[in-house]
């Protein structure tokens, strides 16, 4: 069979089309007719022949007459057209090829995976938190992991001799002995002593939040270590009230653990704030109905909170006089990151953060 | 501590809940019961005390608790006493009035002593108290049922009054648990006129304590100062149920009262008989800052300023607040203005402010029925200047498959000196492992790789970013480094053998991090500190400032460590590298006209290092090629394909330009005039 190929009537685009058209419709159901190797020689031959295929045709009858301002439309067509024409001849070549055989692959082999490193499980809990209170308007603040007794504890309204400094029994530098009890250099106990420097630093308003690392000299068991990390926050303004700092924290437990969390206050003891309060979230497995997770109560114990006591404002106002406890009001913060991670992951012994085994750490990618 | 709840409702004639629901009550109120158990007649709480309300570690306080939160009634304590036989005033002396300031003492004669029977028994067997006789219960049941610490002294070993004074130094007592004591001048005791009877608030003495052979007895209730008795009882390791109480402030007016309930309880128990009124030295100047305290005032605004909004929309009135204070013992009167002037209870030493007052109000309101509200804020989030250096860092690190790990703070002596020359040591450390602050990521990370190897686990790549310490005990300083560590098999590239493969791409995640920031030269000297191998490691540095090492851990510190492998290590300093901006990626045009490879095959004496090879290539000045770039270096062991002591390098470089398509002859010229570069340098074209 060799057909010729149609009459073009013109060069403009609906003439090309139409007839580019009709060829395209013979190529599709040419193709359709490939069953056998025979059939496939004949339709090469009849489209692709050197001397007297239909391209070449097409080439000798369209192309080579054309003006030049029609070039390029009918090359673009053309070359459409001759494409069509050899993936219709290589599918249907498919089943012998060698190439087509190496192309059906095992779709149930795993996929190949470049590796890339985790961010620590404990850092990611941080930075979790951090962002929530940061999308609040908080913004970080950092301090240093040694600190001087005054503002670990006096500053923060532990009196020495206090009663309240037997709950964080402290680690200390050697040779302090001579020094000045508010000058004694300690390992910090708690991310506090952030609150006091940046309020030195600057006037309120003033919303922060502090991650970091602190440090207990307490036996170790598979929920405690002697070092631990906090994230602890402070917001001081005009008119910050209790209801202020049950809000807010509600919203960010919502954010962190759903909004279908509830949150419950008790009174609590810190000598840095009062009102103080502990705070609970509804269990965040069972969904507050009890289960072994939260020892069947609903509810599991997450962070220790209050009002700013006037006397720690008392302190900072020695250096930034604008912390008038007459005239502002605060409240702060603080969490275990290690407690929150554990929940989160389901890690069940606060060591393995620290272990760096290559297996725990991969699990967070 | 254990609590009964049928002792608590003998205070609360009035009150209609059950246990359970006093229980949670009570807990929403902070004084927290941890759990309930059923016992006879009733529950026991077991509770959880905040050591600020020493008033309420006993029965009747938490009873208080009880009569505030439902607004019933609370039954007074008294004690009922016959009347004393006359009998001349016991001597009492208070030598040290800063330390003591009350002194109540009550002599009763001819008692019979014996184990304590009844409704006392029953209640020390249901709050597992051990019993020991009759007249020494007396004494624990009052400090169970109303909080005040007691005594009760052998009156017959008492040799003349009793004197309350600071102890000699040196002065030695035996104490009740068979231990003698060698006591400081700062040791606040209670003694007769020839010896120390008791360390005073913390633990009575052994000569003078009640035996089965007692008759007649001498019964103690005081007040000390807080202060003194914490540091006596921290000095002599003592903690007591009276120290626990005294250290935290006890019920100044409480001192006669105890006196007396112990009293009754023992003339009912024992028998006998009072002599002599109670003896009750009272020091004016602690009474003054304690019991007589002035009146505190609160104004409702004050209050409401900083509760805020409650769940009802009514916020905290006047009548919630005059309630709850005068349950709790204080006395309101008004000043005008919605003011008043409180006067504070004796047994509540932890209320001496405003803020005190509201938070009591807000802890007996029930901190749940405050709203949930949100401050206004009219600022914005500050960040600093280093979070998104350090962000990105953190990020590239990962990218190239570096996990995030921490590990200690401190470290051994040791490790302090062989990886910086020393540390700044702990005082009380957690072990001897972690006798100091870490002057290096180092060490952490040498024992993180260790671990891994040790569990068979080959190939390590990890990363901590942590502070470290320098300086002395007087003054510390910290910075902010980060250490890169690897280990494990890597195989030979185009570049490098299997040998040092890890190496380079250690050196390779350096120049990856170098390239975060804006800086005009990266230099690596071959100079290195002991720690790391010679010859395989380098120095870093950005624009002539030396910012950290790297390379490969040196054999002496990878034996000590029983290390398996090769592991390569870097550190850098944070504060030096986030001293740089963050480089901002600017686009260039990529030219549209071909693009043309020359590769060269040279070999060079092992002595001639790339950066002479590239130096020389640059040095030509041909504008339109880029930077070559080597892409195999090959040697040969044997020395038949590479000569000894030479290697084979493929060169390749590329030329382009964004104006024009390069000319075949231009192109054979530039080639020409790097081979001639090459061969001055010593360099053989390969055949």
């Amino acid at each position: 069979m060799n057909e010729s190929i149609p009459q073009l009537q013109s060069y403009d685009d609906a003439a090309l089309e139409q007839a580019f058209s009709a060829l395209a419709a013979e190529v599709r159901d040419g193709a359709a007719k490939l069953s056998s190797a025979e059939a496939q020689e004949q339709f090469r031959l009849d489209w692709l022949g050197r001397k007297q295929g239909r391209l070449k045709l097409v080439s000798d009858a369209w192309l080579k007459t054309a003006p030049p301002e029609a070039r390029k439309p009918l090359g673009i067509r053309f070359n459409q057209l001759k494409q069509q024409i050899e993936e219709a001849l290589s599918g249907g070549n498919g089943s012998t090829s060698a190439t087509a055989t190496s192309g059906a692959l095992d779709l149930t082999l795993p996929g190949t995976r470049r590796s890339i490193g985790v961010e620590h499980p404990l850092v990611r809990t941080t930075n979790q938190i951090v962002s929530v209170f940061k999308a609040m308007g908080y913004s970080l603040a950092v301090g240093p992991e040694v600190e001087t007794d005054y503002y670990n504890f006096e500053s923060l309204n532990f009196p020495p001799n206090h009663p309240a400094r037997d709950t964080q029994d402290t680690l200390v530098l050697a040779s302090q002995e001579s020094k000045p009890l508010r000058e004694r250099l300690l390992m910090r106990t708690h991310t506090s002593p952030v609150q006091i420097r940046t309020m030195e630093q600057q006037a309120p308003p003033l919303r922060i939040v502090i991650p970091g690392k602190v440090y207990r000299n307490e036996a170790e068991d598979a929920t405690h270590l002697a070092r631990f990390q906090q994230v602890e926050g402070l917001c001081v303004d005009t008119n910050i009230t209790f209801s202020d700092l049950k809000g807010t924290l509600d919203h960010a437990m919502k954010a962190l653990f759903g909004s279908s969390v509830k949150t419950r206050f008790f009174p609590s003891f810190f000598p840095f704030t009062e009102p103080s309060a502990d705070m609970q979230i509804s269990c965040i497995f069972c969904g507050g109905k009890g289960c072994r997770k939260c020892k069947h109560s609903g509810w599991i114990e997450l962070l220790g909170c209050g009002m700013v006591d006037p006397t720690v404002f008392g302190f900072v106002a020695e250096k930034q006089p604008a912390y008038d406890p007459k005239k502002i009001s605060g409240f702060a913060f603080g969490m275990g990151v290690e407690r929150i991670a554990m929940m989160q992951y389901g890690v069940s012994s606060v060591g393995n953060f620290y272990s760096a085994d290559m297996r725990f750490l991969e699990q967070f990618a | 501590m254990k609590i009964l709840s049928a002792w608590l409702r003998e205070f609360l004639p009035a009150i209609s809940a059950d246990d359970r629901q006093l229980a949670d009550d009570l807990t929403l109120r902070g004084i927290a019961v941890e759990g309930v158990f059923n016992v006879d007649g009733g529950s026991l709480y077991e509770m959880d005390i905040t050591t600020n309300r020493v008033d309420a570690m006993n029965h009747y306080g938490i009873a208080r608790e009880a009569a505030t939160i439902y607004n019933v009634a609370l039954k007074p304590l008294s004690a009922t006493l016959p009347k004393a036989i006359a009998a001349k005033p016991y001597p009492v002396k208070i030598d040290a009035p800063e330390l003591c300031g009350r002194f109540t003492a009550q002599v009763i004669r001819n008692v019979k002593i014996g184990q304590s029977t009844g409704k006392l028994a029953e209640k020390f067997a249901q709050l597992e108290q051990k019993p020991i006789f009759n007249a020494v219960d007396a004494s624990n049941y009052v400090l169970l049922g109303m909080g005040h610490p007691t005594h009760a002294f052998d009156l017959d070993k008492l040799e003349g009054g009793i004197v309350v004074r600071r102890a000699n130094k040196g002065e030695k007592l035996k104490l009740l648990d068979g231990t003698e004591r060698v006591l400081e001048a700062d040791d606040l005791v209670v003694a007769d006129e020839k010896k120390a009877v008791a360390l005073a608030g913390v633990m009575g003495g052994w000569d003078t304590m009640i035996t089965a052979e007692t008759k007649n007895i001498l019964v103690e209730a005081a007040w000390f100062d807080q202060a003194s008795i914490r540091r006596s009882s921290r000095r002599h390791g003592l903690h007591t149920d009276a120290s626990h109480r005294f250290e935290r402030g006890a019920d100044f007016n409480a001192a006669p009262l105890a006196n007396a309930l112990v009293c009754e309880l023992i003339l009912a128990a024992c028998g006998g008989e009072l002599h002599g009124e109670m003896v009750d030295v009272v020091i004016a100047e602690a009474a003054k800052k304690t019991a007589n305290r002035a009146a505190v005032s609160l104004s409702v605004a004050e209050v409401r300023r900083h509760l805020g909004a409650t769940v009802d929309g009514k916020g905290i009135a006047a009548e919630i607040i005059e309630q709850y204070l005068t349950a709790l013992g204080c006395s309101l009167q008004p000043t005008g203005d919605g003011a008043y002037a409180v006067t504070l209870p004796s047994w509540r030493l932890d209320l001496e402010r405003e803020i005190d007052l509201i938070e009591e109000i807000a802890r007996v309101y029930g901190y749940n029925r405050f709203a949930n509200t949100f401050p206004a804020f009219a600022g914005a989030v500050q960040e600093l200047p280093w979070e998104p250096k350090h962000a990105a860092v953190r990020r590239k690190l990962q990218a190239l498959g570096f996990n995030e790990a921490v590990s200690s703070t401190f470290c051994s002596a040791e490790e302090a000196t062989n990886f910086s020359g020393g540390g700044v040591p702990m005082g009380n450390p957690l072990s001897e492992e972690a006798g100091m602050l870490r002057p290096s990521l180092l060490p952490g990370m040498i024992t993180m790789l260790e671990y891994n190897l040790n569990r068979d686990i080959a190939d390590v790549a990890l990363y901590e970013s942590g502070t470290v310490f320098s300086g002395s005990t007087a003054h510390v300083s910290e910075r902010q480094m980060i250490c890169l560590g690897t280990t494990g098999a890597a195989s030979a590239t185009a570049l490098s053998s299997a040998d040092n493969a890890l190496f380079y791409e250690m050196k390779g995640a350096v120049e990856l991090l170098a390239s975060i920031f804006t800086h005009s030269q990266l230099s690596f000297t071959a100079q290195s500190p002991a720690w790391l191998e010679p010859g395989r490691g380098a120095q870093v540095s950005v624009d002539g400032v030396a910012i950290g090492w790297f390379g490969q851990l040196s054999g002496a510190e990878a034996q000590r460590r029983k290390l398996k492998q090769a592991v390569y290590l870097c550190e850098l300093d944070l504060q030096k590298l986030y001293a740089l901006p963050l480089r901002q990626p600017v686009s260039r045009e990529v030219s549209r006209f071909p693009a043309v490879e020359r590769d060269f095959s040279f070999f060079f004496a092992d002595s001639i290092h790339w950066e002479k090879i590239s130096g020389a290539v640059a040095s030509l000045g041909i504008a339109e090629m880029s930077s070559p770039q080597p892409i195999e270096i090959f040697r040969d062991a044997k020395g038949k394909s590479v000569p000894a002591g030479e290697y084979s390098l493929l060169l390749r470089v590329v030329f382009q330009s964004p104006e024009r398509t390069l000319r075949d002859e231009e192109i054979s010229t530039w080639c020409g005039q790097i081979v001639t570069a090459l061969t001055a340098l010593g360099g053989r074209m390969r055949a």
